[in-house]
């Protein structure tokens, strides 16, 4: 057991291999889960979407274009820098795998500043469902259910990114104290795994809520 | 009968460690099973309690007990708690924990921390369900039907469905583990089709966990957000659609109902080779017609509101599917009944319940067949043919095939035996119970007694007598195995490694086993239920 890689080796494993397969197979199957939790709220919106077109293309359209689409520029860079932390971790290059996760981290904190200051737009424009939405006209009742699911589906996505930044958090602390090589990298490769579905996820979050609505845009 | 002296090992899972410590922070599966076992057993007879007050009350036909207020409580916790906090872990958390990882031959499932972790949660849920229920409960039912349970119930529906949301993490993490421990965890040799039919089942039932799971837990957030907020979601009032709601919790519970039985139907397909000496008769049918039964689960939801204003045409595809569920759930009862033709069958406690099994679920799952059968359906929604039926599944099918397997399961859980007279007697009074309380449903149902009222007309008082009854029979039932048990745990006699002459894996270890299961990693040649392979020796002990 001199070999630093079997130390790693947790007990219930014959293998690393076996180990490292086992973890991603599981972060594999929490993705399913995930696209399950996120499935629910995407059918409730297709729902509504059919059953109000106007009021939902409204409300689509009171959405930036701009601090949307720059968002997703961000989050696809992180998903980039992100790829590059895990080829880091995999050839050993332990400098470069810190850097590359600041990195990731840096631009998910940019990518949150900027949702809720878009949060803080739509508030002051009295489209805060609950808190403070007056708007008038025949669409108000659907378009605050616009409101209510761009919330939601934005803010579960956010809450996601938060656990993602806890976890990249972890993976710099463990790859400052040595946990990492090229023979045992697999946390960062699962937790990359994780950014890049809520990267995913966000690509379509941005086509049904930004998108939608484009051709009314006053830019 | 064993003639060779066996003793309990010196050193095993239940005494390499002591004290409270080593039991809440403890990673090995065969621990937290245990841990399952007394949260789930608490849960249970706080569920039952609540339905003994509902048969007590049902004595005379005005509700003599309780009110309407009250009894719609008591009806939605006895649903909550049996349906989240007891049938839904039942089986796979506690005897899938346990031999899930020594069936396929591994020293622990794939994710030990998480397996504990689950546990927590598990706790965490219950306990908030529970505080909802202590001050003041819940009165929508346990299907949350909205707006009822947005808008107008005042009682603690946010707390309540904060608890399940909390709970459903613990059933995804617990799906998780068991697919990539099954997966990735079997010993060498222990290939997909020689894996026990237990395995598979829990399998299925883990593919269930992790893609309804989730979805229930969105639709209980909406409900959530809907109820803080006062935001339209599903309240028709702010343009919301309530059957938006119906179809997002059936697309879970309609699943659920599979994460019920068909961690039963492992137990049982476990227990009828073993004690008719015969191998599974068409293995490799029960093990596709278990997959089949998941995925089919996945299609069949809009049967439950075929009243409730979907198109007629979805109505018609759910209800030609829903047949289809009938196929492989008679291929699963036939190749029981097969495996017992001209077997060697004895009549051991788990036998009993196996066999009482086998024709409980086949009442439950052809009134379910009326049931999807659209016309007799709406003449039936909503009446108690469509409890007896439920219950038929749930109590006949999925607490008949979890108690078989904590008998069948319990020599090598503790090392020491029940004491086997009594376990016959009271498998009997489950039986003889469980049938004087529901089947006297079916008829009221029939004839028309709706479900969910606290009063009922005069001329179903004797059905209605017949019934609870039968309810403290089954509930004496469920109490002496909880005394016997408790008592076999320190006086049963030494069980031996293999008291039924099993062929699995888990039965070729000491009984209690050892933390690692396995002296060394076991090497699997023979399929599963190989009896004529067995050892000469086996058979002499």
């Amino acid at each position: 057991m001199a070999n630093p890689i079997a130390l790693l080796l947790r007990e219930q494993y014959s293998t690393p291999v076996q180990q490292r397969e086992t973890s991603k197979l599981g972060m594999w199957i929490f993705i399913m889960t995930e696209i399950m939790l996120f499935g629910g709220l995407f059918l409730a919106f297709s729902v509504y979407r059919m059953s109000f077109p106007q009021a939902f293309v409204k409300g689509s359209a009171d959405m930036s274009i701009v601090l949307g689409s720059i968002n997703t520029a961000v989050l696809i860079c992180s998903s980039f820098t992100m790829a590059l932390a895990v080829y880091s971790a995999e050839t050993g290059n332990r400098r470069m795998l810190t850097v590359f996760l600041i990195a990731t981290m840096i631009l998910g904190l940019v990518f949150l500043g900027i949702k809720f200051t878009e949060y803080y737009q739509h508030y002051l424009q009295h489209e805060a469902p609950a808190v403070w939405f007056d708007h008038t006209g025949p669409d108000s009742g659907h378009l605050e259910m616009f409101f209510v699911l761009y919330f939601l589906m934005t803010g579960l996505h956010a809450v996601h990114m938060l656990v993602g930044e806890g976890i990249l958090t972890a993976m710099v602390i463990r790859n400052h104290r040595g946990s990492f090589s090229a023979d045992y990298y697999t946390p960062v490769e699962i937790s990359g795994l994780y950014w890049h579905f809520v990267d995913i996820i966000w690509v379509f979050l941005f086509a049904i809520f930004y998108v939608e609505g484009l051709h009314l845009h006053k830019l | 009968m064993s003639t060779a002296v066996e003793t309990r090992p010196a050193l095993n899972y239940l005494n390499q460690e002591t004290g409270i410590r080593s039991w809440l922070f403890t990673l090995d599966h065969k621990r937290i099973g245990l841990l399952y076992v007394a949260s789930i057993t608490f849960f249970f007879f706080i569920g039952s309690f609540y339905a003994l007050l509902m048969r007590l009350s049902l004595l005379e036909p005005n509700g003599w007990l309780f009110g309407p207020g009250t009894y719609n409580k008591l009806f939605s916790m006895h649903g909550i708690i049996m349906v989240w906090f007891f049938l839904i872990p039942s089986i796979p958390t506690t005897l899938g924990n346990f031999f899930i990882p020594m069936m396929i031959g591994a020293k622990d499932v794939a994710f030990p921390k998480l397996n504990l972790l689950s546990w927590y949660i598990f706790m965490v849920g219950g306990l908030t369900t529970l505080f909802a229920m202590i001050h003041g409960g819940v009165d929508t039912g346990w299907t949350f039907y909205t707006p009822f349970s947005t808008s107008y119930s005042t009682t603690w529906v946010t707390t309540a469905a904060l608890g399940i949301f909390i709970a459903g993490f613990g059933s995804i993490l617990t799906g998780l583990n068991f697919i990539a421990t099954i997966h990735r965890m079997r010993a060498p040799g222990m290939t997909w089709f020689r894996l026990p039919v237990f395995i598979w089942s829990q399998y299925a039932t883990s593919i269930i966990l992790v893609l309804a799971t989730p979805v229930l837990a969105i639709t209980l957030l909406m409900i959530g957000v809907e109820r803080i907020f006062q935001v339209g979601i599903f309240d028709p009032a702010l343009g919301g659609d309530p059957v938006l709601f119906q179809h997002m919790f059936w697309f879970y519970s309609h699943p659920a109902v599979y994460i019920m039985i068909l961690p039963a139907m492992a137990v049982i397909s476990e227990i009828i080779p073993t004690f008719s000496r015969k191998p599974l008769f068409g293995y490799e049918f029960v093990v596709y017609a278990s997959m089949m039964i998941a995925a089919l689960g996945f299609l069949v939801w809009g049967h439950h509101m075929f009243v409730a204003g979907q198109s007629l045409y979805s109505a018609l595809t759910f209800s030609f599917l829903s047949y289809l569920v009938a196929v492989p759930s008679a291929i699963k009862v036939f190749n029981w009944s097969a495996t017992m033709y001209k077997g060697s069958v004895s009549w051991d406690t788990p036998m009993l319940y196996a066999i009482g099994f086998i024709g409980l679920f086949t009442v439950g799952g052809m009134t379910g067949l009326f049931l999807a059968a659209m016309g007799i359906d709406v003449h039936v929604t909503d009446t108690y043919f469509v409890v007896a039926h439920f219950h038929y599944i749930m109590v006949g099918g999925a607490v008949m095939g979890y108690l078989g397997g904590v008998h069948y399961f319990w020599p090598k859980i503790t090392g020491k035996m029940y004491p086997e007279g009594l376990a016959k007697l009271s498998a009997l009074i489950v039986f003889l119970g469980f049938n004087l309380t529901f089947f006297p449903q079916f008829i009221l149902g029939y004839m028309g007694m709706p479900r969910r009222y606290a009063a009922y007309a005069p001329e179903f008082h004797t059905l209605n007598v017949m019934s609870t009854a039968g309810a403290s029979i089954l509930g004496i039932g469920y109490l002496l195995p909880l005394a016997y048990f408790i008592w076999a745990w320190k006086y049963g006699a030494d069980a031996g490694p293999n008291p039924w002459r099993a062929t699995g894996l888990e039965w070729q270890t000491s009984s209690p086993p050892p933390r690692d299961n396995f002296e060394e990693t076991p090497v699997v040649t023979r399929p599963a239920y190989d009896f004529g392979g067995m050892k000469e020796e086996l058979h002499l002990g």
